[in-house]
């Protein structure tokens, strides 16, 4: 067997290495050299972007999934479901999986994992846990690149599970071609509150833990929320699927099965209907402003804080000696003429 | 750029038995670090594979039923055949002394019994794990 185990990681941190190599190993499906890189883009490693240079063409094949909803809804449960029925399809399946950061430590207990674990020695299963790091949207700044990486090993579909949300934590629609969203009855008029944010995402819903109270309420509530948006001919109405009890193991299997063919049957509605494309689009706009973002704001501040002007323009601010805006037009003014000049 | 050290816990074997396991869980968080847990009864080709994908730096495997001179060996040995020897592994629970060595020369970098503190056991993380 290959030994990437030190060359992965040299080659990651350093310049001049052979990132066409790197990249090839990965498009190979070496899973070592997979989950170091993507290592390397959540800990922000320069060189890991040339790399991902080399893996951008490879990419754009696979189908990706997201799954959302409130904590303890039953995510990682139905993405762990997900994963054995495509499975048995042969589909190759990679999961990426995010749990959040703590605010104060900057530390993290990544749990979705153990709902998955029966994968675990499956080779053809990558199952990657990720923390926000301070990421607002749901998911880790990490996700876009890593799908990237997923993609070009071959996986044919990839599931990303958000942190539990709330109401707008909505960033997996720039990433995912279908999105669930995993509800539970029992919330009451706790719809009523989530329907402005994460209800609009949704090109599936599930109601799990159908067998407890409230589900029928719940069902109705989301189907006359549904109607209120009118419906337009040839328009995807999202359905609202029931999963029962994981105990009740017959029923459980075919509600999962009814979720794999409206995944199908909604991939298939935006194919037909260039939704695709439209959402493809879209993906390339938020992807490209990202790394602007990253690549140009980034620089600029650690210089800022490296000559010590950020703590300047923080006390000038604080005494009111100065205003933001003023401050950030001079900076725009030199950082803008030196980089052309 | 910031590394952040990441760390699986896992409980190989079949041994329920993981408070030990949650809370050094919880404390590695409080420390800053990731922390990917896998829950009980975990094989060590589990273990193993799930530390390769989720590209930790260090595995820390606890067991309370006496199995620790199979299962944690067994660990170590099996991300030696996938090329990940540079991922260390330590275990804790109840583990005789006159196991340790054997422990040792299997390449199990420390053994954990109770009694040490919570301090000095991410105390010894810092100072023997590093990224890259």
């Amino acid at each position: 067997m290959e030994n990437t185990s030190r060359s992965t990681r040299e080659c990651s941190g350093k310049e001049g290495c052979d990132h066409v190599e790197l990249a090839k190993r990965i498009i190979n499906g070496n899973i070592r050299a997979a989950s170091r890189l993507i290592r390397d883009l959540e800990d922000d490693v320069l060189q890991a972007k040339e790399t991902l240079k080399h893996i951008y063409p490879h990419t754009g094949r696979a189908q990706v999934i997201g799954i959302t909803g409130s904590p303890g809804a039953g995510k990682s449960t139905i993405t762990d479901e997900l994963v054995s029925a495509f499975r048995e399809k042969e589909n190759k399946v990679a999961v990426l999986a995010v749990d959040p950061s703590s605010p104060f430590s900057g530390g993290a207990i990544l749990g979705d994992r153990i709902r998955m674990q029966r994968h675990a020695s499956d080779p053809d299963v990558f199952i990657r846990s990720l923390a926000t790091r301070g990421a607002l949207g749901g998911l880790s700044n990490a996700v876009g690149s890593a799908i990237h990486i997923l993609d070009a090993m071959g996986k044919d579909r990839i599931l990303v599970e958000t942190v539990g949300v709330g109401q707008q934590e909505v960033d997996v629609i720039n990433h995912a071609h279908t999105v669930i969203v995993v509800l539970v009855p029992g919330m009451g008029d706790d719809i009523q509150a989530i329907k402005a944010g994460i209800m609009e995402v949704a090109d599936i819903f599930v109601i799990n833990k159908a067998h407890r109270d409230g589900t029928r309420r719940l069902q109705k509530e989301l189907l006359s929320l549904l109607d209120l948006k009118g419906e337009c001919p040839g328009e995807w109405k999202p359905p609202v699927i029931l999963v029962d009890d994981v105990l009740n193991k017959d029923t459980f299997n075919e509600n999962i099965a009814t979720l794999c063919r409206t995944i199908e049957d909604h991939h298939q509605h935006l194919v037909r209907t260039r939704l695709l494309e439209k959402k493809l689009e879209k993906k390339a706009v938020v992807e490209i402003l990202g790394v602007l973002r990253s690549s140009i704001l980034g620089p600029i501040v650690k210089e800022l804080q490296a000559t010590g002007e950020f703590d300047d323009m923080v006390s000038r601010v604080m005494k009111r000696q100065n205003d933001p805006y003023t401050l950030v037009e001079e900076v725009k003014g030199n950082f803008l003429r030196n980089g052309k000049g | 750029m910031e590394r952040k050290i990441r760390i699986m816990v896992a409980k190989p074997g079949l041994d329920g038995h993981d408070r030990g396991a949650r809370i050094l869980a919880r404390c590695f968080r409080d420390a800053g670090f990731e922390v990917i847990y896998t829950g009980c009864h975990q094989t060590p080709e589990q273990i193993a594979s799930a530390a390769i994908q989720e590209d930790v730096d260090l595995v820390g495997l606890s067991c309370l039923s006496g199995a620790h001179k199979y299962l944690f060996p067994k660990v170590v040995e099996l991300l030696k055949e996938q090329g990940a020897e540079d991922i260390a592994v330590i275990g804790g629970g109840i583990i005789p002394e006159q196991d340790f060595d054997l422990l040792y020369k299997a390449g199990v970098k420390e053994v954990f019994t109770p009694g040490r503190s919570l301090e000095s056991i991410v105390d010894w993380i810092r100072e023997n794990i590093s990224v890259q």
